[in-house]
């Protein structure tokens, strides 16, 4: 997002620790929430990321686009290496190698190096109780690769692993609920965010970096290359997914719910499907389907919320 | 310090834990299993102070020990066989990203069919991670080989990870004669950890950067470069080490070289049944002798060379096999090394003591026979797994 500091000059900070001169394509709303998540850790952090995308962009050799200290192990271990920087500076620090100092750890990788091939590291993370934040990047599908299907593809949608054909029309599967799985472990803070609510996205990562223990946040990162929408319309796109339902912002607390942005009646998902390569091939039907599930979803999240946030 | 008997893996683990480690990420698998329970104990009990992560995985547990290594952190872990296939994704990108993280390997087979015994088929499979490999064979070596490995691995111009190869079961769970290393032996032999980059604010860098084609190429050769060069400094932590155990380590072992046309080629413990049965040759007048390999990477060429020269005949017992290759990645390895001798002794190939099957003296002398013809058949280059029914 370009002059991001004139819309919000006081709600963001101005420094930039992921930093311009990437590779990432025109539009790309992932940068856009690394860049945000990268103005809430602040200085004082340290990344471990996983293989993909914004690995990709950001690191070719001998440039950085990381202005913090930055790991790229491999694919599916972004949790694992994220706790092992936990640990040993909290030992260090403890036997007094290193000098004391409030450093925030922070794992990030994709919808596939979390919800598919880094389930299990991060499961593992998540439970042992690392004080770290894991960010979910969600693009919804294996972008770095080409567009191939994961298991947080939405149903419908067209990607190389699951093409629009004759007989199968796009992914027959349901979005895997990642934030659920993440609450799931009893951890102190999972949110859900999007780049297209810089602010909301900015205020989600503090709580998470500044809550103890592990923290999870799943952030929908508009692809125009992958979803197949003009890049210009990537913020556009994000705010759709939120208004019709199909992505809704939230948090979970200590187990309970508060959700981030209510509307009275959402948007018909047909309204997000328009103009939207990946779903073009969609019957009324299948529109129909969705729409009834995300209905449904959304009634179901909005009963687990019956809590008011103070302050 | 006085010896006492105990279990070797307990030992490695005391060792381990004299070293100030830090970190130990570990999952368990079995012969593995005794050396991080030990840790465990020790830092449950406070006489270690280190984080004992007791990941999900393997593959999770060298990623912990990249985590721990990059900011700086003394770290240890071990497994074996399924384990280690496990991690070897990670143990590729360790010693890329030069993190000096050390590993008892504690060897035993690949499945399938499915076996906890001991050969060297795991270890084999990572021959070419990058990893400092040595191969102990008594419940001594290994608790020497613990500081030592620290040493090697994080001298600053060598940091890059070393694995100890230690047998499974039948030394990883005997119990032995071994003198622990007092605090001040360890004092004079390991400095603490200072490493040449570590993630930290105070001084960001990036690790783990892509490289296109055009890098990809120098950087291998800098990681090539870096593993050959760490030659001298392992010699050098040898000869330290003789300084304060008394006890001297070098890259290949000989007994009864001296005059002897048929050498024996062993790594691990087979040696020391070997050495028996070299002994009992010697009796009956053979002139057999013993040449142990103990660095396995970076390979010492010359100390190995000249260890065989003279030699008419190599007898190289491999613990793995190369399925529809040269036999076993000993010998193969050790032909090629010999390819431009001027006088190269044959190389005889035999593969033996797969899972645990037990190779005893009366073995080697047997192999030796065996070997003999299979030189009068002309037909030495060839391989002979020995003892197999069928």
């Amino acid at each position: 997002m370009r002059n991001l500091e004139l819309y919000s000059p006081v709600l963001l900070p101005r420094e930039e620790y992921f930093c311009s001169g990437h590779r990432a394509c025109q539009g790309c709303a992932e940068a856009l929430a690394v860049r945000i998540v990268m103005k809430a850790l602040g200085r004082n952090s340290v990344v471990a990321m996983a293989t993909g995308c914004m690995e990709i962009v950001s690191s070719p050799l001998p440039t950085t686009a990381w202005a913090v200290p930055w790991i790229h192990v491999a694919f599916e271990n972004a949790a694992a290496v994220a706790s092992g920087i936990e640990a040993g500076l909290k030992i260090l620090m403890k036997k007094g190698k290193l000098p004391r100092k409030k450093i925030h750890v922070a794992g990030m990788a994709g919808d596939g190096g979390t919800a598919d091939i880094g389930l299990q590291a991060l499961s593992g993370a998540l439970e042992r109780g690392h004080n770290f934040t894991y960010f979910c990047y969600d693009n919804e599908a294996y972008m770095n690769t080409g567009i191939q299907r994961s298991s947080a593809t939405p149903f419908g949608a067209a990607t190389t692993t699951s093409p629009a054909g004759k007989r199968i029309p796009g992914q027959t599967t349901w979005k895997k609920n990642m934030p659920a799985i993440a609450a799931a472990h009893d951890i102190p803070y999972v949110a859900t965010a999007c780049s297209s609510y810089p602010e909301d996205l900015f205020e989600k990562a503090s709580r998470a970096i500044e809550t103890p223990g592990p923290a999870y946040v799943h952030i929908l990162s508009v692809c125009p290359t992958g979803w197949r929408i003009p890049p210009s319309t990537a913020i556009k796109y994000g705010r759709l997914a939120v208004e019709s339902g199909a992505f809704p912002l939230y948090e979970v607390v200590n187990g309970e719910y508060f959700l981030s942005k209510d509307f009275l009646k959402l948007l018909p998902v047909k309204e997000y499907f328009k103009g939207h390569g990946r779903f073009r091939h969609l019957t009324e039907d299948m529109v129909n389907q969705i729409q009834e599930r995300v209905s449904a979803d959304w009634e179901k999240l909005k009963a687990k919320c019956v809590n008011v946030k103070k302050g | 310090m006085a010896r006492e008997g105990m279990e070797v893996s307990i030992a490695a683990a005391e060792a381990v834990a004299l070293c100030d480690t830090d970190c130990i990420a570990a999952y368990p698998i079995t012969p593995q299993t005794h050396i991080v329970e030990h840790l465990a104990e020790l830092v449950a009990d406070g006489e270690l102070e280190a984080e004992f992560i007791p990941v999900e995985s393997e593959h999770s547990a060298m990623s912990v020990c990249c985590g721990t290594a990059a900011v700086g952190a003394r770290t240890f872990t071990s497994t074996s066989s399924q384990g280690l296939a496990l991690m070897s994704e990670i143990m590729f990108i360790a010693a890329s990203l030069r993190l000096p993280v050390v590993m008892a390997l504690v060897n035993r087979s690949l499945s399938g069919p499915l076996s906890i015994w001991n050969d060297h088929s795991d270890v084999m499979s990572v021959r070419d991670c990058g990893w400092i490999q040595v191969f102990v064979e008594d419940g001594q070596e290994t608790v020497d080989h613990m500081p030592w490995a620290f040493r090697v691995a994080e001298d600053p111009a060598v940091s890059l990870p070393v694995a100890v190869n230690l047998d499974g079961f039948i030394l990883s769970h005997v119990i032995e004669p071994i003198e622990l290393w007092t605090k001040e032996m360890m004092q004079k032999f390991l400095p603490p950890f200072s490493p040449v980059n570590r993630l930290h604010p105070d001084q960001p860098v990036t690790m783990g950067a892509f490289a296109m084609p055009d890098l990809f190429t120098e950087t291998k050769m800098a990681q090539n470069q870096a593993l050959i060069k760490s030659k001298p400094i392992i010699l050098k932590a040898w000869d330290e080490l003789l300084q304060v155990t008394g006890r001297r380590y070098r890259p290949v072992e000989t007994y009864q070289t001296e005059g002897a046309k048929i050498l024996l080629v062993t790594m691990g413990c087979l040696g020391q049944t070997a050495q028996l049965a070299v002994d009992a040759l010697r009796e009956e007048g053979e002139a057999v002798g013993l040449v142990k390999l103990r660095l396995w990477r970076p390979f010492p060429f010359e100390e190995f060379r000249k260890a065989v020269e003279g030699a008419e005949l190599l007898l190289v017992i491999d613990r793995a096999i190369s399925f529809g290759g040269p036999g076993g990645p000993v010998a193969s390895e050790l032909r090629n090394a010999l390819y431009h001798a001027k006088k190269p002794p044959r190389v005889v190939n035999m593969i033996a003591g797969l899972a645990g099957r037990d190779v005893q003296p009366n073995d080697f002398e047997q192999m030796v026979e065996q070997a003999k013809a299979k030189v009068a058949e002309g037909k030495e280059d060839d391989y002979l797994i020995y003892g197999v029914r069928g």
